[in-house]
């Protein structure tokens, strides 16, 4: 190549050799002939081992470390329609409806027509829920509540899908609802959330009206950064009244308070 | 109009035509769920009889849903070339298309002929083997700033994800693509993020790369449309122009795409090309779509959803895409339940977009949550390369890092590639010879053989000039 490369290349060369240091994709992993490596083809296998049994992990609010977060913030737990984790992955209409009579439980004990609603989701990971959501629901919090924001108090959908979204926004009138729920465990990484959140939420909403955060997890998006562009997403949808495709994240959003920001 | 069948005594009734094709379509999983699919294999086969004997005329005279899908499927079918086969039945049609001369009379005008509909009833009356045998002859050739499609080539989008987008990530992943001879489809990044500048960096970075190794490839951008429309606004070179799109008004509406608005954004990659040189062709669309898509957004209409896939083809053909992709196991188990059903679905996809015309390629692939391995790709893409598929994934060791999936890796692409005698785009295989990638023909003893691989390529390019 050329003396001068363009900068982003030239650094891709230059991290060639220990290309673990930008990326986590398995890049010169050699090869055995056309096919991989016996390490390569093992590790592989161990990986799939590892994110099938994720699927299976448990997550209970009376357990370390969400039990925590239903000391500081009176977390507490809702259901689906969706009665099992076998109903949940075959009928993912009943993992978007909230299950009888919760919308009269969330009316009763979480304030209506707030700013802001956050909303917990096991998702396909209860893993990314318990490795990530202590980290993100207390800054979430608090950086909303600096903006002047009114929050409601959140709660824990189990057998959750995105589109329960709109049962929560029927509800209870939230402005912004944001859901952070886990995302299929990958080979890379079982603890990686998402963050989906909507304006105004309402049935017959789709993911065209919602904007979204994902791969937050360690080797991903961090913590600081995923709290600093939920809100700046949330910040768009109050100017600009909507959510959705046509709301684009700003590549440097609104600096949060404290951090030398407004 | 109702048509029965009488099977060992059993009379199967069926209301209507989208009830008809519903039923006698192969078990998945997203037809179960929408309470369409057929109660019992008896049932299921009594179906397939009873549409074998429907008459081609029968799916205009029927139209399954009322939408701007139909009307824009309606209006592009060639009357006159459908005239000529009106009177088939979906059975006559099945062994029109499986005999020898078929490919030579498609090539003459009966692929306008035919309607996303047609397709995915006859598709339905076919095994593994029909499906795979009938594409194979089929070949749309398309140009963006190379040729895809010829006889004897299959070619290999890299796809190298990130999880917070991170440029040199991202680029040293092309890289390692390019050292196992994959890219000529497209080097095709999904964005983890929709900001307008995040992807004007990844065009200009993707450029860059392409400009500076001097492979003859395209790049690509992901995300919404109406973003990389943004991008090009302020300037980012878009080569080819990506949607998800799906088979009926109201899927595409999920989506947040308009019919009118892929015209327009066409129009505008198209306009940006004519002040660059880099072109050979006028395909500058990449559509991905997948069954269940549609189901999935509650867009269905009531059609299954083979029947849904092959509309959102019918939308495709409309804009002389470069690329189509069905992401075939990306879905979940929910609308493919397994090995099985996603196998199936992949010989189908492939089958259906050939037959309508189509650059047709298939993500083969699979989500860590449905009963599915690394063999379940392997197998699928040794049947895809037989049946001819103008494209696969190429995937840095099968692990999407930021969407988290299995596709077939840069290693399973060289391996097929090699396995049937399989080539790259015409000037890719060329470049890919004189950066010492390639030695006639394969890949080279010093290619992709680890990190120092990189080094060796590094100085090749120096050595002509690069």
């Amino acid at each position: 190549m050329s003396d001068s490369l363009p900068t982003p290349l030239q650094r891709a060369v230059d991290v060639g050799d220990d290309s673990a240091n930008v990326t986590p994709a398995r890049l010169f992993i050699g090869r055995a002939g056309t096919a991989y490596r016996t390490s390569t083809q093992l590790q592989l296998r161990a990986d799939h081992a590892f994110a099938k049994d994720a699927l299976d992990a448990s997550l209970s609010l009376h357990e370390q470390p969400m039990n925590d977060l239903v000391e500081r913030f009176a977390l507490f737990e809702v259901a689906t329609e969706a009665e099992s984790h076998e109903e949940y992955l075959a009928r993912p209409d009943k993992g978007r409806r909230l299950a009888g009579g919760v919308a009269e439980t969330l009316r009763q004990n979480c304030p209506s027509g707030v700013d802001v609603q956050f909303v917990i989701g096991d998702g396909l990971s209860p893993l990314a829920v318990r490795a990530q959501v202590p980290s993100v629901l207390g800054p979430l919090m608090e950086h909303a509540s600096a903006r002047g924001w009114s929050v409601g108090r959140p709660f824990f959908v189990r057998h959750c899908r995105v589109g329960v979204i709109n049962d929560i926004g029927e509800a209870l009138d939230a402005k912004n609802v944001v859901l952070l729920i886990g995302e299929r465990p990958g080979l890379a990484t079982a603890e990686s959330l998402s963050a989906y959140m909507a304006h105004r939420p309402r049935s017959g909403d789709t993911d065209a009206q919602r904007n979204l955060v994902s791969n937050i997890h360690p080797s991903g998006v961090s913590a600081d950064d995923a709290v600093r562009r939920i809100l700046g997403l949330v910040d768009s949808f109050q100017l600009q009244g909507r959510s959705g495709f046509m709301v684009k994240e700003s590549a440097q959003p609104t600096a949060l308070p404290g951090a030398g920001g407004r | 109009m109702k048509r029965s069948v009488t099977l060992r005594g059993e009379t199967f009734g069926f209301a209507d035509l989208r009830e008809l094709m519903a039923r006698a379509n192969e078990p998945k999983a997203g037809d179960r769920l929408a309470g369409i699919g057929a109660s019992s294999e008896r049932e299921r086969v009594a179906a397939k009889m009873a549409l074998a004997d429907v008459s081609l005329s029968a799916f205009l005279d029927e139209p399954l849903l009322e939408d701007d899908v139909t009307g824009l499927i309606v209006s592009s079918i060639d009357l006159d070339a459908f005239s000529s086969i009106r009177s088939l039945t979906v059975g006559e049609l099945r062994e029109l298309i499986l005999s020898s001369t078929f490919a030579h009379e498609w090539e003459g005008g009966l692929k306008l002929a035919l309607t996303p509909e047609m397709v995915a009833g006859v598709a339905r009356i076919m095994s593994a083997r029909d499906l795979i045998t009938a594409a194979a002859p089929l070949r749309t050739v398309t140009r963006c700033r190379n040729t895809m499609g010829e006889r004897g080539v299959l070619g290999v989008r890299v796809q190298p994800n990130h999880p917070t987008d991170d440029i040199a990530g991202v680029l040293l992943s092309a890289l390692d693509g390019l050292l196992f001879g994959c890219g000529d489809a497209v080097i095709g990044v999904n964005p983890t993020g929709d900001a307008i500048e995040n992807v004007v960096a990844l065009e200009h970075a993707l450029y860059d790369l392409i400009s500076t190794v001097g492979a003859p490839t395209q790049s690509c951008v992901l995300a919404h449309f109406t973003t990389q429309l943004a991008a090009l606004e302020r300037g980012a070179p878009v080569d080819l122009l990506f949607q998800s799109i799906g088979g009926t008004e109201a899927t595409n509406a999920g989506f947040g795409v308009t019919l009118q608005g892929l015209v327009e954004g066409r129009e505008a990659v198209l306009a940006s090309h004519a002040a660059r040189e880099e072109f050979i062709g006028t395909n500058v669309v990449y559509f991905e779509t997948g069954q269940g898509t549609a189901l999935s957004v509650d867009g269905h209409g009531g059609m299954d959803q083979l029947t849904c896939e092959a509309r959102a083809y019918g939308v495709a053909r409309s804009f002389d895409p470069f690329l189509v992709n069905s992401v075939v196991g990306f879905i979940g188990p929910e609308y493919l339940a397994n090995e099985r059903e996603i196998m199936r679905a992949g010989l189908e996809d492939h089958f259906m977009g050939k037959l309508l015309g189509l650059p047709m390629g298939i993500d083969i692939c699979y989500t860590n949550h449905v009963e599915a391995n690394q063999d379940t790709t392997d197998q699928l893409l040794v049947l895809l390369a037989t049946a001819g598929c103008n494209f696969v994934m190429g995937v840095p060791g099968s692990d999407d890092v930021m969407l988290n999936y299995q596709s077939t890796s840069y290693h399973d692409a060289a391996g097929v590639r090699q396995l049937i005698g399989a080539r790259p785009a015409p000037e890719f295989e060329e470049w890919l010879e004189l950066s010492g990638i390639y030695e006639g023909g394969k890949l080279s003893e010093i290619a992709a053989t680890g990190p120092e691989s990189l080094l060796a390529f590094s100085n090749s390019l120096k050595a002509i000039g690069l």
